[in-house]
């Protein structure tokens, strides 16, 4: 038998045979279970903006399913944006992949100016739109992304109906952050996170003027947050993704028209 | 056919006598990055447990067939397929603590236990027998895994599977965290003594000097 197995053919056909044994029973697990892990991130992504929200407690044990979801769908309605001129357009919101969307050319461009390393981006964009008990506009919540150190980083930047007061800054990932944890990771710290309650985004003049800076007079003004210590490339990269989402090529034609109410 | 008593030898073995942590030092890397809570430890005891059953299970029944000049390539092919097959299932069913396991389900497939005790053992032994060893040392890597996420998680975070046991300062209590519990370096620390305790209760242990 021992010279037999150790044949050319038999090795052939035992490696031929292993590979595509294995490969079907890859692909079908993916396939099968691909619908529920979908459904698992989807979750896991309104989960955060729930809590960028304010409407549900990171600390508080977590909630079932259903609970999540009965808050989501009461409260929170997703939108999407044409970024170019501002205006809202039809289409499926909460399914809206922005980094699929943005890999198709035809949907996407490549800004000019990418502070934020984000390559491509989509021509239109997801808003949360959340509303309070009695449906009036609460917080608008915009997801902005930008370059840290290792890795890109998502976030959602929540917002009082005037578009200036910051509710909150939460940062989320689907893998762990890819930033250093203990120095970059700490965007996610929650202390550092509720640094960014009631700061305002722009001065008296309108100027985009929110600031993650190491200089404490700054930081400790209105518009300034303490950077994180020994993270100055995370740090800039957080500053960096406000400036470029808040910028021309980001939300700011959105924003204005807001404002102006000509949305509604 | 093993009989049940040589069965439960080759079960238990592996948990005291000849474990794969503490006697092998197998598999030391992935138990200082999953140790700091029970509840990731556990999961990853059990992704780990039937990785190296299954793996040596179907590597022991194909053993007869597979050539040597490629064995080392078809255990890994196997063991692949498997590892995938187990992350995919946790990210269906346990996502938020895939989550936390982040690389390290993807990692097993160089965990050295499952490697070692497929060229080791499932070459030379039949199915049954290989899979009960697979089990066997998927435990005693959870036992040492288990005990260093005891104590990690227990001093480090005053909790256990998440539930408040010592009431922590921070929360209003009187407990004062360890913090270096909760760094990766801990657990050679924690790991460092298992296998002096180990080795001090059963001296046949320690390596011969020479």
């Amino acid at each position: 038998m021992a010279s037999n197995k150790d044949s050319f053919g038999r090795t052939l056909f035992v490696v031929v045979g292993l590979c595509f044994i294995c490969s079907v029973l890859v692909s079908a697990t993916a396939v099968l279970l691909r619908p529920i892990q979908i459904e698992n991130k989807l979750l896991d992504k309104q989960k955060y903006i729930l809590e960028a929200a304010g409407l549900l407690n990171p600390k508080a044990a977590p909630l079932a399913k259903a609970e999540v979801l009965a808050i989501y769908n009461k409260f929170v309605v997703a939108k999407l944006v044409d970024l170019k001129t501002g205006a809202w357009v039809e289409g499926k919101a909460d399914l809206f992949d922005a980094d699929k969307e943005a890999r198709d050319v035809k949907n996407s461009f490549r800004p000019k100016n990418d502070i934020a390393s984000v390559k491509r981006v989509a021509n239109t964009a997801v808003v949360y739109v959340v509303n309070d008990e009695q449906g009036k506009l609460k917080t608008l919540i915009l997801p902005i992304k930008g370059y840290g150190l290792w890795s890109t980083m998502y976030a959602f930047l929540a917002v009082d109906p005037d578009v200036n007061t910051i509710q909150s800054l939460v940062y989320y990932s689907f893998t762990g952050s890819g930033e250093t944890p203990g120095l970059g990771g700490e965007v996610q710290n929650p202390k550092w996170m509720e640094k960014w309650h009631g700061k305002k985004l722009y001065d008296d003049k309108g100027q985009l003027a929110i600031s993650v800076t190491k200089i404490p007079s700054v930081a400790s003004s209105i518009h300034g947050i303490d950077a994180l210590s020994g993270a100055t490339l995370t740090s800039n990269g957080v500053q960096y993704s406000l400036e470029f989402w808040l910028g021309e090529e980001g939300f700011a034609h959105f924003i204005e028209k807001f404002r102006n109410g000509g949305l509604s | 056919m093993a009989s049940a008593k040589e069965l439960k030898q080759i079960l238990s073995g592996p948990i005291l006598n000849n474990n794969p942590i503490a006697l092998q030092v197998l598999g030391v890397c992935s138990a200082l990055a999953v140790t700091s809570k029970l509840e990731t430890a556990f999961v990853m005891t059990i992704a780990l447990t039937a990785v190296t059953a299954l793996s040596n299970l179907f590597i022991s029944m194909l053993r007869n067939q597979i050539p040597s000049s490629v064995r080392i390539i078809v255990q890994m092919t196997i063991i692949a397929s498997l590892v995938i097959v187990v992350d995919q299932f946790l990210q269906a069913y346990a996502y938020d603590i895939s989550k936390q396991l982040s690389v390290f389900v993807g990692l097993i497939i160089t965990n050295c236990i499952v490697m070692g005790r497929a060229e080791a053992y499932a070459m030379k032994t039949p199915p049954m027998m290989s899979f009960m060893d697979g089990i066997g040392n998927g435990l005693g890597y959870g036992a040492i895994l288990m005990s260093v996420s005891f104590v990690r998680e227990l001093f480090g975070n005053g909790s256990l599977f998440g539930i408040e046991i010592l009431s922590k300062i921070s929360d209003g209590g009187w407990y004062q965290p360890n913090g270096l519990l909760l760094l990766p370096p801990s657990a050679f620390f924690l790991i460092g003594a298992l296998i002096w305790i180990i080795r001090t209760i059963k001296p046949d242990q320690v390596e011969a000097k020479g």
